[in-house]
């Protein structure tokens, strides 16, 4: 749909931006830490298989673990160094999870070795396919679910449209704005691979209209073969999920369960294109990742290309924070970003930021808790048309399957717009999540 | 490179919040009732002014002893049991004792809201309630009605609002009549101007509707109230009557003067209005608002009472919930609700 011009979807919310101070600043690389720890499980699915030992040398950009099955992504090795370990390393859900411990060489010019190439006009589709999974790619966006299992289209069904996903609603967060402006020839690149793979007809890049230079830089590389189509969506969150993406630029509606394949769309991170139009001709694989750190707490804020499995405690040691204020440290953007538990967790392939908040940003989210007033703001930012106020108070009474049953809560994709808008401060997102969670237990069982 | 030892605070997302607040919905309600409110003083003078804050203290009072009661922290702080008592003040004649105000006072935040839960949970508007409760106990003293603009209205307070508790309460002036009764009993209109103006007799905070509609916009404005169930109630009103008006004008008031007269726009814009008991859909509020607007039409026209607002809006929260049951959103992505 349509609304003054541009284009949108319903409902919704309009927290701050919070972009300006790291929208201009160009990318830079960021040092390698002492010690990298790349854990084997970056992706949804399984873990990949580690195919080095401990103490063995090995070179930036070979592939340290295969993937386990279909479902699954390599890894490859983020600098020039030794496996001082195969271990347990801490990730941000507080658990203990497998992980490659990698020392980098002091002094080394940390080269990047080129493997098989995979030229888009010679391959097949099926090349391509498995060409992503041996990259390791991930969606960027921050779901990180492997981009080669999308890109396999079940038999019987087929995508007419191909959507670069560039709007990046999330507050705070500026990468995918800065490879719309740095790496426009890798995205329209990694678009040929995409295309040809899904045999789309027709390729849109939604941005939001607080992008107009990386909207208006797109329009003026894009290639007239394929035809491409650069949409400018309106400022609202969250306009970059699946779901409400397709909406405003195709009016259809993914059915309850499905995806987007149902309605012959196919969604794809604007970084995500870059990554394969960048590492494919080359046949490398990801070995970093643009990260925005940012916040009040930061103080050399900017977008950082970071060596996968950094660890968080040298990312904000490296830019600087400020000690005695930092308070809440999370990754990706404040809407849905998970706070770290420790500074010792690794950045992984899908850390789109890592954002530092003081005591006083922190304050400002300790907000006193009323009962439900049944204003009606949650059911009117919901763009899920779900609603919250009824699924808060059957989730008081822990009334799980009865929340999934009739008030559909499964359809709840946790965007947080219902904790952002309650003026109860209720922590609605947070108790559908642990019912989301409930329920697949019990169906699981 | 400094070594980061702090504590650090896990939250789960989201990690930002908007501006809205329970207290501040509350308290820009108050604002949006200071200028009815100011002219509520100006018009019935010290009356009023003991009047309204003997409500509110009442309220206030009423709440903060509950909590106490129930070992809770205290809720004044949300504003709520403000709103209560000055909307349930601004429903009263100008003149009633201020003892009987009291126990309004009490009865809206005792049975009226703490019976139930406390805020959120009340079916029915608190300040109706309180007021309902004194229609039914002291019938004469809730139709006893100060004339407006009284000379020396700030000089002196009328021996009725003094009266002693169990009283009969005693009236300086001859009670006037409202717009209202003159009309259910003498087919006597007003004009309009009169009426949107507030030069009218009446309960205290009703007789302005203009400046009702001022305080209704600054909230619909700030995104703090539903337009669409005053919408609908006023809409209602202005149809339904405008149709027996045609009908027989003689008998049933010209739509404008059922409009601007009684204590309709107050109802339909601070009371209806009440989150808590109105409905949570936007078309619930549609068709809640149209019922209200219909019941006020049918007991104004052929109730024994003059006047119907109070029991239209507690029908309509009555009706609010079982709204909230049957009319449900279209989720994304489902043909209906409930079915994939």
């Amino acid at each position: 749909m349509r609304l003054l011009g541009l284009k949108t979807f319903r409902h919704g919310v309009h927290p701050p931006e919070a972009k300006d101070e790291t929208k201009d600043l160009p990318i830079r690389q960021f040092p390698f830490a002492p010690l990298l720890v790349v854990p084997l499980s970056q992706h949804a699915g399984k873990p990949a298989v580690p195919v080095v030992r401990e103490g063995q040398e090995v070179a930036r950009g070979q592939t340290i673990a295969r993937p386990d099955g279909f479902v699954s992504v390599a890894m490859h090795a983020p600098a020039s160094g030794v496996v001082r370990r195969i271990a347990l390393a801490p990730a941000i859900s507080g658990r203990m999870v497998p992980a490659v411990y990698l020392e980098p060489f002091a002094g080394s010019t940390q080269e990047v070795a080129d493997g098989k190439p995979c030229p888009v006009d010679g391959a097949t589709p099926a090349e391509i396919v498995t060409a992503i999974q041996e990259a390791g790619i991930v969606g960027l966006g921050g779901a990180a679910f492997p981009t080669h299992v999308k890109l396999a289209i079940p038999p019987g069904k087929s995508v007419d449209t191909l959507i670069l996903n560039g709007a990046e609603c999330e507050p705070f967060l500026t990468t995918d704005h800065r490879v719309m402006l740095e790496q426009r020839e890798d995205i329209f690149a990694g678009l040929r691979y995409l295309l040809k793979v899904t045999g789309a007809t027709r390729a849109i890049i939604g941005v939001e209209e607080n992008k107009p230079d990386a909207a208006a830089h797109l329009r003026a590389g894009a290639p007239a073969d394929p035809p491409v189509e650069i949409e400018l969506l309106r400022v609202k969150y969250p306009q970059g999920a699946e779901k409400m993406l397709i909406t405003a630029l195709l009016g259809r509606e993914v059915p309850s369960g499905k995806l987007p394949v149902d309605v012959r769309a196919l969604v794809v991170n604007v970084a995500t294109a870059a990554e394969i139009g960048r590492l494919l001709p080359r046949g490398r694989g990801i070995q970093e990742r643009v990260v925005t750190v940012t916040g009040p707490a930061v103080r050399k804020k900017g977008n950082y290309r970071i060596p996968i499995g950094t660890p968080l405690r040298f990312v904000l040691e490296t830019v600087g924070v400020v000690e005695e204020e930092v308070n809440r440290v999370f990754l990706g953007g404040p809407m849905m970003g998970q706070a770290a538990s420790s500074l010792d967790i690794p950045l992984t392939k899908g850390t789109s930021g890592v954002v530092a908040f003081t005591d006083d940003a922190a304050e400002r989210t300790h907000r006193e808790v009323h009962p439900c007033i049944r204003c009606g703001y949650c059911l009117a930012a919901c763009p899920m048309f779900l609603n919250p106020s009824q699924l808060g108070l059957l989730a008081r009474n822990g009334e799980y399957e009865r929340m999934a049953a009739d008030e559909n809560l499964m359809d709840c994709f946790e965007c947080g717009s219902c904790s952002f808008v309650c003026p109860s401060h209720l922590p609605l997102v947070q108790q559908f999540r642990v019912a989301k969670s409930m329920v697949r237990k019990a169906g699981a069982a | 490179m400094a070594k980061l030892l702090r504590t650090l605070e896990i939250r789960t997302s989201p990690h930002l919040v908007s501006g809205y607040a329970v207290d501040s919905i509350m308290f820009n309600v108050v604002v949006a009732l200071a200028p009815v409110t100011a002219f509520a003083v100006y018009a019935f003078g010290l009356a009023a002014a003991a009047l309204l804050a003997t409500a509110v203290a009442s309220a206030v009072v009423a709440e903060r002893w509950v909590c106490r009661l129930a070992r809770r922290p205290s809720t004044l702080g949300d504003w709520s049991a403000a709103v209560t008592g000055l909307l349930y003040g601004l429903t009263l004649p100008a003149g009633l004792p201020l003892w009987m105000v009291a126990v309004g006072g009490f009865v809206s935040i005792l049975l009226g809201k703490a019976l139930f839960g406390g805020l959120g949970f009340n079916p029915f508007n608190p300040a109706l309630v309180g007021r309902a409760v004194l229609q039914a106990a002291f019938p004469a003293a809730m139709t006893s009605w100060s004339p407006a603009f009284a000379a020396g209205r700030f000089a002196s307070l009328p021996t009725s609002t003094l009266a002693w508790p169990f009283a009969e309460p005693s009236y300086d002036a001859v009670a006037a009549a409202t717009p209202l009764s003159l009309w259910k009993f003498g087919h006597q209109a007003t004009e309009a101007r009169e009426l949107a103006l507030g030069f009218v007799g009446g309960s205290t905070g009703e007789t302005s509707a203009l400046l009702i509609l001022i305080g209704g916009a600054y909230l619909v404005a700030r995104n703090m109230m539903s337009w669409r169930t005053p919408a609908a109630i006023l809409g209602t009103v202005a149809a339904a009557s405008a149709a027996l008006h045609l009908a027989d004008p003689s008998r049933y008031a010209s739509p404008a003067f059922m409009l601007l007269s009684g204590g309709l726009m107050l109802g339909a814009l601070f009371m209806a209005t009440d989150m808590v008991t109105s409905p949570i859909t936007a078309t619930g509020c549609w068709i809640y608002g149209a019922l209200i607007g219909l019941l006020v039409v049918a007991i104004r026209a052929w109730g024994g009472m003059p006047e119907g607002v109070m029991y239209a809006i507690l029908l309509g929260n009555a009706v609010a919930p079982h709204l909230d049951r049957l009319i449900r959103t279209k989720v994304y992505g489902t043909s209906a609700r409930g079915e994939a």
